[in-house]
């Protein structure tokens, strides 16, 4: 089973290869193959769990609850199909839109260890490995976000590296307090433990210092403060990528931890996950409807959908947790699309400000057709992917008797729909306002819509094959309630 | 032992969040320094200290409370570690951003927040 | 700092550094030691001596940039996982042989010293680049 380390491999061996290579163009090559063998490890781990439920690797021979396990569930493999997809995506797009003085590799580096590090966050077993990948993840997207190093990108990276900095000291104390109530630091001996023992009191400290901490990496409510400070400065390469896999492996730690271990005292959390959800929601579809920017809307609009991610969690019943799964992939392939999008957007016009755009449903119909596309799935209208999450949390909701976020998540939909029909019409739609200076020399070539034809392709799949998707959906939400199997399968394998 | 290391990471922390409150980047540093310091001392006590026990002994299948646990240490070294890094990004950071802009005040961050 | 002393100095002492980050490495596994020390040591080596002469000369002395350092560290470590890999035993597991030398005993080898020459080469790359990256300005 040393398959299931490959996610974490391959990144690796790239790293070293590039490390080497100085060749911008050979450093291209490599990140786009690179990362399309990365897709299709993925693509092969997720049938392979369909065949054996779950596949567990005990690194160095060390058994489970001594050892760093490996283990790799439906969660874990969707979250890492759709992960891996995006960095395929956006790695084709940074062949046009990434200018980095010191040559590509630089930028690929850094990339890579971001992959590897989102990468070993989704296939970790044990709670300290987990903090090792996300502080991975975390360095290197410091670096990412500071790219450029111009005076914007240092100071959203300033205001980026607090919060998250702060974040990941939350998680070490939690962590260490964890381990000086339980003495072991692995998820399924965790979850051997906590699950017996009634005395939630002790647990609750940490618990309430991982949401915190989880809570800043996922912004939710009183806690997302930095991504709308940070996200728009950077190249907007780099934004698209954090925007569709950073925010996301929040929402997975959250997802893992809340079903997996703190599972006593139940009513607290999931009440304190839906009042959290609620405001989350609404208040970044608020935001995001006062704003001009097309990426700020955009950053704000991400929180606004983290809210029905964690909403799907505090409602917890295999229908709810399904429909955050699906939530939550629909939302990165689609998230991540808008931003592309923008960024072909500035490349035509020069500018990301709605004021001076214009008429570009005429000058180019075909970014129109996909900027329709992943708007549309973000707002869920029928046909496209993200009415079937809607729908599914909703009916999950309604099934529940959780009236209240229900009426929420519906109104905050209607702000979802209201600021993409925004960008619409000031974007493509109306007449390009006179005083916007074009430059007319800049061309864009076919292949710079590729890989946001990918993405769009990718939304409408989901889609269309909703209901397949949604089983395997289920399946992991099954798996996710029943901490049995995962306690099983880590702590009983002889290998 | 226990008490007097708890009321320094206490202090630690104390301290560590009056200077990330502070405006001038370099006191903001340190504060950070004093919180990782802080985080790494609360792990290592949340243990537990053993004084003077050995973490493995040949050939002796010894109760553990008369062996010192070794995994916090290692977690802390695994810390300690990557808060050196990342100080050390963050001091190039602030360098840079010293070198752009020629001041120390974090008030003037707020160009960016239209 | 132009110290003659120093400077000279450091020629001398360049032995001793390096024959003590190797043994800090090599007794890493059993004894306290090991790749983060050593690298730490062999790039206070360099640190000291870019304070007797100048952080351009030594960085020009070099040769070698110190992102290689990294690739190379991180080589070794990929290098050291191989050995689980083809004995099909799980991954990362320590695999030791013993060479029987008539001349200095028996020595202990094993891909867990790779990965410490590894975390070696890495951590003293890093350090070389920080140096050189914040003392780039003047």
């Amino acid at each position: 089973m040393t398959l299931i380390a490959l996610p974490i491999l391959l990144p690796f061996m790239l790293i070293i290869v590039l490390v080497f290579i100085r060749s911008t163009f050979y450093a291209k090559i490599i990140g786009v193959i690179g990362s399309a063998l990365l897709f299709l490890v993925s693509v092969y781990l997720l049938i392979l769990v369909s065949h054996n439920e779950m596949l567990v690797l005990q690194v160095g021979g060390w058994e489970a609850p001594y050892g760093i396990s490996l283990v790799v569930d439906y969660l874990s493999s969707l979250m890492l199909l759709a992960a891996s997809f995006i960095v395929f995506a956006v790695s084709i797009y940074a062949y046009r839109f990434v200018k980095a003085k010191r040559g590509f590799s630089m930028f690929f580096i850094f990339f890579f260890a971001l992959t590897m590090g989102v990468n070993g966050a989704f296939i970790s077993g044990d709670v300290f490995n987990l903090y090792v990948w996300f502080e991975v993840m975390m360095l290197s997207s410091f670096v990412l976000i500071t790219m450029g190093a111009k005076k914007e990108q240092l100071e959203g990276g300033i205001k980026y590296l607090t919060l998250n900095l702060i974040a990941s000291l939350l998680f070490l104390a939690g962590l260490g307090l964890l381990y000086g109530k339980t003495g072991t630091l692995n998820m399924a001996h965790l979850a051997q433990i906590l699950n017996n023992d009634q005395q939630s009191i002790l647990m609750n400290t940490s618990a309430m210092l991982f949401f915190i901490a989880f809570g800043i990496k996922t912004a939710i409510f009183p806690l997302f403060f930095w991504l709308p400070a940070s996200y728009h400065t950077a190249n907007i390469t780099v934004t698209s990528l954090f925007a569709g896999i950073l925010t996301k492996v929040g929402v997975y730690t959250l997802i893992r931890f809340f079903t997996l271990f703190f599972v006593q005292n139940g009513y607290f959390w999931h009440n304190l996950l839906l009042i959290s959800a609620g405001f989350t929601m609404v208040i970044g579809g608020m935001a995001a409807s006062i704003q001009y920017d097309t990426r700020r809307i955009l950053s704000y609009h991400i929180i606004s959908q983290i809210g029905y991610m964690i909403m799907g969690l505090g409602i917890y019943t295999p229908l709810a947790i399904a429909g955050a799964i699906f939530f939550t992939i629909h939302n990165m392939v689609a998230k991540t699309n808008t931003f592309l999008i923008m960024g072909i957007i500035k490349k035509i016009k020069g500018t990301f400000y709605l004021k001076d755009l214009g008429g570009l449903f005429k000058e180019k119909p075909f970014l129109a057709i996909l900027f329709v596309i992943s708007a549309f799935a973000l707002a869920g209208i029928p046909p496209l992917s993200g009415f079937f999450a809607k729908f599914i949390l909703i009916k999950a909701g309604i099934e529940d008797k959780h009236y209240l976020i229900i009426a929420v998540a519906v109104l905050t939909s209607m702000l979802t729909l209201y600021s993409m029909i925004k960008i619409w019409n000031q974007a493509f739609l109306r007449v390009q306002p006179s005083k916007t200076k074009v430059d007319e020399r800049v061309k864009v070539a076919v292949f710079d819509y590729l890989p946001s034809a990918l993405l769009a392709l990718g939304s409408l799949m989901l889609g269309i094959l909703a209901a397949q998707f949604f089983d395997l959906t289920l399946l992991a939400a099954k798996q996710l309630l029943d901490p049995g199997i995962y306690v099983e399968a880590v702590l009983n394998t002889m290998k | 032992m226990e008490i007097l290391l708890s009321a320094l990471t206490g202090l630690l922390y104390a301290g560590g969040v009056f200077l990330i409150l502070r405006r001038s980047i370099l006191k903001f540093i340190i504060g950070i320094i004093f919180l990782s310091n802080a985080t790494n001392l609360l792990v290592f006590l949340s243990a537990g200290i053993v004084h003077g026990k050995p973490a493995f002994l040949d050939g002796v299948e010894s109760d553990s409370g008369k062996l010192a646990d070794p995994l916090p240490q290692a977690l802390v070294l695994t810390a300690i570690v990557i808060g050196f890094g990342i100080v050390i990004f963050t001091l190039a950071l602030k360098y840079k951003f010293f070198i752009t802009t020629s001041t120390n005040d974090l008030d003037q961050l707020k160009n960016t927040d239209v | 700092m132009n110290s003659v002393i120093l400077q000279i100095a450091t020629r001398y002492l360049k032995v001793l550094f390096l024959s003590f980050a190797c043994i800090a490495v090599i007794r890493g596994h059993n004894y306290p030691g090991g790749g983060f020390i050593g690298g730490l040591l062999a790039a206070l080596y360099i640190v000291y001596s870019s304070l007797a002469f100048s952080v351009q000369q030594i960085r020009r002395q070099l040769k070698v940039k110190p992102q290689y350092y990294i690739g190379l560290g991180l080589l070794c470590a990929l290098l050291s996982f191989m050995p689980s890999l083809v004995s099909g035993a799980p991954l990362m597991k320590g695999i030791w042989f013993t060479i029987d030398s008539s001349i200095i005993g028996k020595i202990k080898l094993g891909s867990p010293l790779l990965f410490d020459f590894g975390v070696f080469f890495t951590v003293m790359g890093v350090t070389l680049l920080f140096l050189f990256t914040l003392s780039n300005h003047k």
